[in-house]
């Protein structure tokens, strides 16, 4: 029999498949069927994501074995798939065994009334208290889809087990063994915005009439544990949404949670500290780049979130950058254009505008019961902790009941997490990468225009290259002219540590330049390095030294300042290299490189003006012994000359 | 019938060709190809004084095949060129320049997105529903 049965189905299936139909399907039949399947499987994918075809079975009440009975007779178990031919035999089947027929294709020839989806719906509603009203109010949801609703629950249930391997094309292979927990993106997004152009569209609008249906919360949950959470996670969201229809909102991958919003702002801030100002389009590209997503890809998400082509992100258009990134990351298709909830206005309204986007977005926290209004991301927060924990737990089998509020605050919750796990995921260097460059590249970008504007005062510490010591005699002028330009710029201090890394090489590249400059203009100014020094000598406040110990230090001096400067000079390359480096490794090793650079430079700087001290000391005692040798040479000249 | 190039400077390779309705696609990038040396032509005849931004002709008119070729040369020398069925009368000046104009400022907005290189091929969404929407209403 089930040989015959399924070849029977298959046959079906084939006619089914064609479009033709064989199967005597009435026009509200078709109308249904197409609507669920469309449901379940978002228009250009061909077939239905088992999880939620798996929660739409599950709705039908049936019980389990009939529910893989079913399945089987269809021809999912055997293609592999919930093509439409399959899903309508199956929705045919399961109107079928509601009426009591037994599980066999012949009895879908019959005139079947509409299989019923109920089971769940009054579970979930008894579990959840999520008034369909909240969201009955904001949408306008067909009855029809109250069917589908409880549609997708009984599928949910079917699909436990049987269906393996259909999966939305959009998700990720799914590694759950729960069929139904794949379902969420086709779930979710089924036909429901009609008008968005949105893959996933907000099933909540055609689910929800008036009810108390979780299950179609529950797929839109899942849609957006999808969204947020790694495959696991999602698995579990999907859960969640089967059980729970009040939050519409969730469903829509498009929207944005408040948390979402906080974690972007962040990330904004981190580039480019004032909200109200741009990103540039090359800092943008930077930071996008790092996660790790094609470039055409990137360049279409650029494309829909820079909405007035300026080259450059708003905060609002960041955040909804950033927000198709997450989504693309976590297997969403791209949409065509953008939508509405990303739009700029639309998000710039919604931070203005907590009151009726808060609903929204607390929609997305997971419903308890009676709370509508007042759920809020504190109690999505703690059962997304709590979901965590049981994510593998939730993984096993379809406990929808207890496990919806832990998935529906996961699902909050995984957002940041999942771009936590992301960053982690793809290297710790990465977030870092992704905080500190971005940081580091603006600082860098502003201290180089500082620098351009002060010219010789480029805004670093660090010591001179080499070039300088070439020449003995020049050394230690081009040391004390460097050293005065030096102590000058020490005290203007660098910006906070996150600039220090590109400075040095800033300055260095910078330094040949004055180098260059110093030599010629060491000799001329002499004089005038001679008072500056003095000045700076009565600046410093350093205790002379003893002109013996000073003729020494002069030798040990030329000798130390080239070593000195040179292992200054890899010292400080040392950190600037070793500030490049910990941008790729954890924020705390980069803290500590930034602290070990700035101890180091500080050393530097002190040294550096030590000597500083020192050689002006010296040469003021020079020019004496010069000045003396001179006298000396005038009184004795009369003698020799007469 | 109507096809629409953009060549990119220096090689004049072209970034970007749609053609509608027909798929004699290579024969209209033969006559692109074509049309291009009559662009540089006219570019250099205008020489060292200011480039005209928007240069139009009417110039290729084949003996065989009536086709219109218009061309548009931007000031970074980038070339759009654009093929109408000559049976197509309707078409007036104002209607190709604003084409033109279309076409531009879709580019520039290409070139605004950072990942997009200049010289690589145009592979933009928006750009192509501009295009698409641009010769559904000629055709």
């Amino acid at each position: 029999p089930a040989g015959g049965s399924s070849a029977a189905a298959a046959a079906a299936a084939a006619a089914a498949g064609t479009g033709g139909l064989l199967l005597p399907l009435s026009e509200t039949e078709q109308q249904r069927y197409s609507e669920l399947f469309s449901r379940c499987c978002p228009p250009p994918e061909a077939a239905a994501g088992g999880s939620s075809v798996g929660e739409l079975f599950r709705a039908s009440q049936l019980p389990p074995d009939t529910l893989h009975q079913i399945t089987e007779v269809c021809g999912a178990k055997r293609v592999g798939y919930f093509g439409p031919a399959q899903f309508y035999i199956a929705l045919k089947l399961i109107a079928a065994a509601q009426s009591g027929f037994p599980v066999r294709i012949e009895s879908i020839k019959n005139e079947l009334p509409l299989p019923r989806f109920m089971a769940l719906k009054n579970d979930t509603e008894v579990r959840y208290g999520t008034p369909a009203e909240l969201h009955g109010v904001k949408f306008q949801v067909p009855h029809a889809t109250l069917e589908k609703n409880s549609y997708k629950r009984t599928d949910e249930g079917d699909k436990q087990e049987p269906k393996s391997p259909p999966m939305s094309p959009i998700c990720s292979p799914p590694a759950s063994p729960s069929t139904y927990q794949r379902i969420p993106p086709s779930y979710g997004y089924g036909k429901a915005r009609s008008g968005l152009e949105q893959q996933h569209g907000v099933p909540y609008e055609v689910r929800h009439s008036t009810h108390q249906q979780d299950g179609p919360s529950s797929g839109n949950y899942g849609a957006k544990s999808s969204l947020t959470c790694s495959t696991p996670k999602r698995s579990l969201s999907v859960e969640r949404e089967q059980q729970d229809s009040s939050t519409h909102y969730s469903d829509d991958p498009w929207r944005i949670t408040e948390e979402q919003r906080d974690y972007y702002i962040n990330q904004f801030r981190s580039l480019q500290p004032d909200l109200n100002a741009f990103i540039s389009g090359s800092v943008a590209k930077n930071f996008f780049t790092k996660s790790k997503l094609p470039i055409p890809e990137l360049s279409h998400i650029w494309e829909l979130s820079d909405v007035d082509c300026d080259g450059a992100l708003t905060l609002p258009e960041f955040c909804a950058a950033f927000h198709l990134v997450v989504a693309r990351k976590n297997g969403y298709q791209l949409p065509e254009t953008l939508p509405e909830t990303l739009l700029p206005e639309y998000l710039q309204a919604a931070s203005l505008k907590p009151v009726r986007d808060c609903a929204l977005f607390d929609s997305y926290s997971e419903p308890l019961p009676g709370n509508q209004q007042t759920r809020n991301f504190s109690q999505t927060e703690k059962s997304s902790a709590e979901e965590i924990p049981d994510n593998s737990a939730l993984l096993q089998d379809g406990k929808k009941d207890d496990k919806q509020a832990l998935k529906v605050s996961t699902t909050l919750k995984t957002i940041p997490k999942e771009f936590q796990h992301l960053t982690v995921k793809t290297a710790a260097q990465e977030s870092n990468a992704l905080k500190a460059r971005p940081r580091s590249r603006s600082y860098s970008s502003t201290s180089i225009e500082d620098a351009m504007k002060k010219g010789e005062e480029p805004p670093t510490p660090p010591p001179r290259p080499q070039k300088s010591h070439s020449r003995a005699s020049s050394l230690d002028l081009n040391k004390i002219f460097q050293q005065n330009t030096q102590a000058v710029r020490s005290g203007w201090l660098p910006p906070p540590p996150p600039a220090l890394p590109p400075r040095p090489s800033v300055s260095q590249t910078e330094q040949p330049s004055e180098v260059d400059l110093h030599p010629q203009m060491n000799r001329p100014p002499s004089q005038a390095e001679e008072n500056s020094s003095a000045k700076k000598e009565v600046v410093l406040a350093q205790p002379p030294s003893k002109p013996a110990r000073r003729k020494l230090r002069t030798e040990a001096q030329g000798l130390e300042t080239p070593e000195l400067s040179p292992t200054i000079n890899v010292t400080s390359s040392q950190p600037a290299a070793k500030a490049h480096l910990p941008v790729q490794k954890q924020s705390s090793k980069q803290k500590r490189a930034i602290q070990t650079a700035i101890r180091k430079n500080k050393e530097a700087n002190a040294v550096l003006a030590r000597l500083n001290s020192e050689l002006q000391q010296q040469l003021k005692e020079v020019h004496k012994e010069r000045i003396a040798l001179e006298t000396q040479l005038e009184q004795l000249r009369p003698v020799t000359v007469l | 019938l109507l096809v629409s190039v953009i060549c990119s400077p220096p090689q004049n390779y072209p970034l970007y060709i749609r053609s509608v309705p027909t798929e004699n696609e290579l024969k209209f990038h033969y006559t692109v190809h074509t049309s291009l040396d009559v662009v540089d032509e006219k570019i250099s005849a205008m020489g060292k004084a200011l480039v005209d931004q928007r240069e139009l002709y009417l110039g290729l008119l084949y003996p065989t095949e009536d086709y219109k070729v218009y061309g548009y040369v931007t000031n970074s020398k980038v070339k759009f060129v654009m093929v109408v069925d000559s049976s197509n009368t309707a078409l007036r000046d104002n209607e190709i320049r604003s084409m033109f104009r279309k076409l531009h400022n879709s580019y520039t907005d290409i070139m605004c997105n950072p990942f997009y290189n200049p010289g690589d091929r145009i592979h933009s969404r928006a750009f192509d529903n501009m295009v698409n929407s641009m010769m559904m209403q000629v055709c």
